[in-house]
């Protein structure tokens, strides 16, 4: 299971991409794992706030569904349209072709409180 | 011993955790008349007692002879063979078709209905069914708060008023907001639903409207359903089903939920059920869809077979997150709409919505020249109409007397229309029964 350096991590899984105002938003290898295989992804809309650990959208797969969780607040300037035809992109490329969201960051302070890539593998070990 | 897995100490805890008292304090809004204690039972009886007690009871219905009542339910005729269909034991016995290994009967039964529905309503996807009309109208407003993330759902004042009520229910919980969009019901006005008065509306989930509706009116749908989509509702239209036979089908006019009571599909009409409530949608929305759905699918080995689809919405699997906290389906009812819709097929079907508008209209008619009524309202109707009775509540107690039904007294319902009944005709009403009211009603002049 790989967990890239340069994201933070969420106890609910999700992983935050920072670039300057923006963050990149998705859930872990991890996370697509322990689904399974993704079959159907609810995506917020763009101009939606999303709160912290508030959900913000179902993840549904072959065995399970699961809420969301925002790991970060922020207003979506972007969803990823692919998933809406290829859920898979989760299982596939969790990190790059498998982003949920873009999020303008309302409280950059807030990724103090994530973990880093080695907290985060401790914490799925 | 006892069976109760729980001791003393767990209810105390679970009464803390609850915030009452007591286990009495759960019931208290159950009024004490009705309680289990309260009642007065007679003393056991032996069979032939209670075959005896049961017919002198029975004894004490009074079946009409001749009836106009319609409002929501209606008397159609049955094929024999839908009570030879539901009545078999593969269907009448069956539980729910979690195993589609050993449910394909079931299933595909479900599936054909299914496949039914979306023709008749011209839609993309039909839940296997709900209770009744009201449960499925209230369902398609709840689906329609999720779909648009609103909380406020707008109701034409022409849903029939018991739907409005389930509504009101359903919503109170969710703390959803129900605004009612009046209806004309001014003398010698249309009786319909304003578009204009949509167009005002803020920030509404849904616009629900009933076509034909509670007044037996035909509504504007398609303006209706432009009006709701400008402010970005949905529009859940509530049909009756034999009506579309004749009249532009949901689908076509775009309404994005179809709800509506199944009764006049080959069941019975009778008192509290059980009834079917339809279920019809666009496929972009079918996520959002309450309740049970039948897909066909392939096999390992290529063959074509049905599952239980999409279950990811249910209750099962989602807990309270679930599309719906109702998953039971009226399967028996919905296998007897589906053996009704086979059994008289499509040019059956207009043919008994055909009769149905041409009796209304013989209705109507005998009773305006014989100087008896006149019609409430302007504009069109279909297999039901509002007429202008004199005295009508009095006089419809006294033809109850005598076995006529006169339809049903819309005083009861909206203060606004005093002296007005809604008649409705099915192909089984004769001439004979219109001329036994029109003689009935110039008896009690």
């Amino acid at each position: 299971m790989s967990y890239p350096d340069d994201l933070r991590y969420s106890k609910e899984h999700e992983w935050v991409r920072v670039d300057g105002s923006r963050a990149t938003i998705g859930i872990t290898s991890f996370a697509a794992d322990e689904l399974g295989d993704v079959v159907f992804v609810e995506l917020p809309e763009i101009g939606a706030t999303l709160n912290q650990f508030g959900t913000f959208g179902v993840v549904e797969s072959v065995k399970a569904v699961s809420d969301l969780y925002a790991p970060i607040s922020g207003e979506v300037v972007e969803v990823n349209e692919a998933l809406r035809d290829a859920p898979e992109l989760l299982n596939t490329d969790a990190y790059g072709e498998g982003w949920i969201a873009k999020v303008e960051l309302t409280d950059t302070d807030q990724l103090d409180g994530l973990m880093d890539a080695a907290a985060y593998a401790e914490a799925t070990a | 011993m006892t069976y109760s897995p729980h001791t003393d100490a767990d209810r105390a805890r679970m009464l803390d955790a609850v915030g009452v008292a007591s286990v009495e304090d759960l019931f208290a809004d159950i009024p004490a008349g009705v309680r289990a204690g309260a009642w007065a039972v007679p003393p056991p009886l032996v069979e032939q007692e209670v075959r005896a007690e049961l017919a002198r009871l029975a004894g004490r219905n009074r079946i009409a002879e001749v009836s106009f009542l319609g409002a929501g339910a209606y008397r159609h005729l049955i094929p024999s063979v839908v009570g030879e269909v539901i009545g078999r034991s593969e269907f009448a016995t069956s539980y729910t078709p979690y195993q589609p290994e050993v449910s394909q009967g079931t299933l595909q039964s479900i599936y054909e209905f299914q496949s039914l529905i979306c023709e008749l309503t011209d839609m993309e996807v039909a839940t296997a069914s709900h209770y009744d009309g009201a449960t499925a109208t209230a369902e398609a407003a709840l689906m329609a708060c999720r779909l648009t993330r609103r909380s406020r759902v707008a109701v034409s004042a022409g849903v029939n008023p018991d739907y409005r009520r389930v509504l009101e229910t359903y919503c109170a919980g969710p703390s959803i907001e129900v605004v009612v969009v009046p209806v004309d019901l001014a003398d010698g006005g249309d009786g319909t639903t304003d578009p204009a008065a949509v167009q005002a509306l803020d920030d509404v989930a849904c616009l629900i409207a009933a076509q034909p509706n509670y007044y037996g009116q035909l509504e504007p749908m398609r303006e209706l359903a432009d009006a709701a989509h400008a402010t970005g509702a949905q529009f859940v239209a509530v049909v009756e089903p034999t009506s579309l036979a004749l009249l532009e089908a949901p689908g076509a006019y775009g309404a994005d939920i179809v709800a509506a009571e199944g009764q006049p599909l080959g069941i019975p009409i009778n008192f509290c059920g059980p009834y079917v409530g339809l279920m019809a949608a666009r496929m972009v929305s079918v996520r959002q869809m309450p309740g049970r759905l039948v897909g066909a699918t392939r096999d390992a080995q290529g063959r074509k077979g049905y599952v239980l689809t999409l279950q990811a919405r249910e209750q099962h699997i989602r807990r309270e997150k679930a599309a719906s906290n109702i998953c039971t389906n009226q399967a028996l009812m919905a296998l007897a709409a589906t053996a009704y819709l086979i059994a008289v097929g499509p040019n059956g079907l207009r043919e008994v919505a055909e009769l149905s508008m041409t009796q209304a209209r013989h209705l109507a008619g005998a009773l305006e020249s014989a100087g008896l009524a006149e019609r409430r309202f302007g504009g069109a109707y279909l297999n039901e109409v509002a007429l202008r009775v004199p005295d009508s509540a009095r006089r419809h107690a006294t033809l109850a007397e005598r076995g006529i039904v006169a339809g049903h007294v819309l005083e009861r319902d909206e203060p606004m229309l005093r002296d007005t009944l809604l008649l409705a005709a099915t192909e089984l009403t004769t001439d004979d029964d219109i001329a036994c009211l029109v003689a009935a009603l110039e008896e009690t002049r």
